[in-house]
């Protein structure tokens, strides 16, 4: 199968640590799945689980990139980050398992269900990750009439 | 029900600390929560959202859930950056001395109903 043209790309770099910005980088993603017309339900998944991968990237990593590829029919989203890697990732997915420290825990964030909306989320969601190097992140989102 | 953002106010006691759309701004629902993952996952779009987090990634999660009213709870100090975000994207912040859940029983005194959204 050839592959498909997206119509739009969009690369962003995350900033590890920089709560200020944090959300930024899902914000522009929904605007932009917004202006494509897309359903608000379908985007509302997309940005959930785009937020919670970037917000990852601020609480646990040093730097990451994301990166997006939006199709007529479906939304193709890339986080790559540096950062500790996730040791145990069966452990992870479990709801309410953190690994974030108290003041971050104590912002609202860490509380443990970001792996599991990100789940819940997206379509296909495939974690690739290496203790003390990093994480990737890859989710693809499609949108068909019965699943917006 | 739709109830006007002014009139949130007025039953919270609320100070205004960024207007937004307060003027035309209605909300059509409530929720409660200090949890940014819970909110972003569970709030419905148009709720007025209730809490003691003050930081400015809750005007991050509001924008993207399409909250327009965010009411702090217990008097909460309020970092400047959060103010400057929601006066970017014209979210309402209000600052109230009530806890939440005083907050929420005036809300829904005011025929608020709490709304979830279903994933």
């Amino acid at each position: 199968m050839p592959e498909e043209h997206p119509l739009i790309e969009m690369e962003r770099e995350i900033a590890g640590g920089d709560f200020q910005r944090a959300g930024d980088v899902s914000s522009e993603l929904k605007n932009i799945l917004q202006r494509a017309g897309f359903p608000p339900a379908f985007n509302r998944r997309v940005v959930i689980a785009s937020y919670e991968a970037e917000m990852n990237v601020v609480i646990h990593a040093y730097r990451g990139v994301f990166r997006a590829r939006v199709y007529s029919d479906r939304v193709h989203v890339e986080i790559d980050d540096q950062g500790p890697g996730i040791p145990d990732l069966e452990l992870a997915f479990q709801e309410g398992y953190s690994t974030a420290p108290p003041h971050i825990r104590e912002m609202g964030f860490g509380a443990g269900y970001g792996l599991s909306n990100m789940k819940k989320c997206s379509d296909v969601l495939v974690i690739d990750t290496r203790v003390q190097e990093g994480t990737k992140v890859v989710m693809d989102f499609f949108l068909s009439p019965s699943n917006s | 029900m739709k109830v006007r953002i002014r009139d949130i106010v007025e039953a919270l006691g609320a100070l205004v600390l960024v207007a937004g759309e307060m003027e035309r701004g209605e909300v059509s629902g409530g929720y409660c929560g200090d949890l940014l993952s819970d909110c972003i996952a569970n709030a419905e779009e148009g709720s007025v959202w209730v809490t003691v987090q003050s930081h400015p990634n809750v005007v991050a999660v509001a924008s993207l859930v399409g909250i327009p009213c965010i009411v702090i709870t217990n008097n909460q100090e309020v970092q400047e950056q959060t103010l400057e975000k929601a006066r970017e994207q014209g979210i309402t912040i209000l600052k109230t001395p009530l806890s939440s859940f005083e907050a929420v029983s005036a809300l829904s005194r005011l025929g608020i109903s709490g709304k979830k959204r279903h994933v």
